[in-house]
């Protein structure tokens, strides 16, 4: 009964990803014959400047967006944690920008941060009147904003179910000893956590290698190629420049980033999840 | 990750003392700022393109961008919906309807194989390729399904969307069924196998019904991934007639770009369907995904 469920899952997942492989030997331009060429792919590739660069707009979207949201959905969670009252209007709203579709996201912050036209200008806000999209550093920035504002509030909700596992009796005892909120934060909440920080780490920082929708539609990987990550470079290298074998060897350049940050991640961790999340008890 | 939420917070309401409740609440100021901060983030751009869709072309340079305007105007949804979307709405429908339905019927299946096996080695090795395969990116793959896509004829169908589609749904369905279908007791499945009743038939009328609250969740969590997708429809079609939404959001932009009110209509037309899916099936959804990943 399995087979029909392995027979797709190996036809459209495994095959091509032993295919990506084997492409990035070839040279093909998406239409004509596929001929093998060796190195050349990998060669083209590896001496193009624009990799670098695609690395590292990629990093600096993966830290960037790190280092906005971990904190924040933190934060949040563990008020969503506390407030019974809350809970459950804040967790509807919150789910929202993770139903809408990329496309649809970056089209309404394209016009709400239109310097022209949006949000900025129609109230006059003066420092929201910016070329969002048409500055280097700006549009990296609005990039991971916008990634930010479709990802923060499933990250706070993991973050809220964590708090929640944490026994109440561990702040009871920290009371005793006489531990302030600071103090009981630092010492229980964020130990308690760790095993979520790593998951939700992982989650995000893989997630952002994949990120194409978004850019995309945002900013199409300009101004001057500022954001354009390695996902899209890829696309833009087979599918718009026709060259598929280069275009292949960045494809398994992404995936073995991927594999090697989340078994980095994994380790940080300790290896499993669930089992010290009762630490203490 | 979590257990599920309903046990803990029975454990949670016996444990803790009205004192230390006020005082967990105390502490968290500044992530209540926090929170209603982001809440407002959230809301103000869902906010704007609403009102903004309901808005004329002239209104739309004159009026308060945050204030609804003196008369409401539904020209822009008239002007979206003749400028092809039905025929895109249909497309995404299809393409939704056709990938998750055999998608979640082979997942099930799959997953019922899998649990029943118990320690059979083949099937266990099935288990641990899924398991594996959830860390294959789309991205990733693209360009040899793309390949087979046209090696199989099928550029340019709304098939070559709904193919790669099932096969991305299937780890995560099978992640999910598993650990649900695990729950069910033995004994049930020991008592149809004495009254002679085959592997097939205790799937279908044992399983799948007792099954069916984790099908309705991976069902609208994979309903929402497909009717979102981008990146298959943009790389595996190019005549119009075969868009599906979000893709018709994309080119329509470039059409109609400077008409922000028609491109504001637009979002929230593709985005309306998503969110009555989800204001039916939020609950199953959540408690799912939380059951699912929890053990």
């Amino acid at each position: 009964m399995a087979l029909p469920a392995l027979l797709m899952f190996v036809a459209f997942a495994v095959v091509p990803l032993v295919g990506v492989l084997a492409l990035s030997f070839t040279s093909w331009d998406g239409l004509g014959a596929i001929r093998p060429s060796g190195l050349d792919s990998w060669q083209e590739v590896l001496k193009d400047p624009n990799l670098p660069h695609s690395l590292w707009v990629t990093f600096e979207i993966m830290a960037l967006s790190w280092a906005f949201q971990t904190p924040i959905s933190l934060l949040i969670g563990v008020f969503l944690a506390s407030r019974e009252r809350y809970r459950g209007f804040l967790a509807v709203i919150y789910f929202i920008p993770l139903l809408l579709s990329q496309a649809a996201i970056a089209l309404t912050f394209k016009a709400l941060l239109d310097p022209n036209f949006g949000l900025g200008p129609g109230l006059d806000i003066d420092w929201l009147v910016q070329d969002w999209l048409g500055n280097r550093t700006l549009a990296l920035c609005t990039v991971v904003f916008v990634v930010s504002w479709q990802f923060i509030p499933f990250h706070s909700l993991i973050y809220q179910g964590a708090v929640r596992q944490i026994p109440v009796s561990l702040y009871e005892a920290a009371q005793l000893d006489g531990a302030g909120r600071l103090r009981q934060f630092w010492n229980i909440t964020l130990p308690q956590l760790k095993n979520t920080i790593i998951t939700s780490s992982t989650l995000m920082v893989v997630g952002s290698l994949t990120f194409f929708d978004l850019i995309w539609v945002l900013t199409a990987g300009g101004p001057a190629d500022a954001t354009r990550a390695l996902a899209l470079d890829m696309y833009i290298r087979g599918f718009r420049a026709s060259s598929m074998g280069p275009a292949s060897a960045i494809a398994v350049i992404l995936v073995v980033t991927g594999l090697l940050l989340a078994m980095l991640l994994r380790r940080l961790g300790g290896g499993r999840e669930t089992t010290s999340q009762l630490e203490g008890m | 990750m979590t257990t599920t939420l309903s046990g803990e917070r029975t454990a949670r309401t016996t444990t803790t003392s009205s004192g230390t409740a006020r005082k967990l609440l105390r502490w968290n100021w500044l992530g209540g700022l926090a929170g209603w901060f982001w809440l407002l983030v959230v809301i103000i751009p869902i906010y704007w393109i609403a009102l903004t869709s309901i808005k004329t072309r002239a209104n739309y340079y004159t009026t308060n961008p945050l204030l609804p305007p003196g008369e409401i105007s539904l020209e822009n949804y008239r002007f979206v919906l003749d400028s092809g979307f039905t025929r895109y709405f249909t497309n995404t429908v299809i393409v939704t309807l056709g990938a998750v339905v055999p998608a979640v019927i082979i997942s099930f299946m799959a997953a019922f194989a899998i649990v029943r096996a118990g320690d059979g080695r083949f099937l266990r090795g099935v288990n641990t390729l899924f398991l594996a395969g959830l860390a294959i990116p789309l991205q990733a793959v693209i360009i040899p399904v793309y390949l087979i896509i046209i090696k199989l004829q099928l550029y340019d169908t709304l098939l070559a969307i709904i193919l790669p589609s099932i096969a991305f749904a299937i780890p995560l369905t099978v992640l999910i069924l598993v650990n649900f279908i695990r729950d069910v007791p033995k004994e049930l499945f020991e008592s149809m196998r004495l009254d002679g009743a085959s592997e097939w038939r205790t799937a279908w009328s044992l399983a799948f019904p007792l099954t069916r609250p984790a099908l309705v969740t991976v069902g609208i969590y994979n309903a929402l991934t497909i009717w979102n997708g981008f990146l298959l429809p943009l790389v595996l079609t190019t005549e119009p007639t075969m868009r599906t939404l979000p893709l018709a959001l994309w080119s329509f932009q470039g059409q109609y770009g400077v008409n922000v009110p028609a491109v504001a209509a637009a979002v929230v037309l593709t985005t309306l369907p998503i969110l009555a899916l989800y204001a039916i099936g939020r609950r199953q959804l959540l408690s799912g995904l939380t059951a699912g990943f929890g053990r």
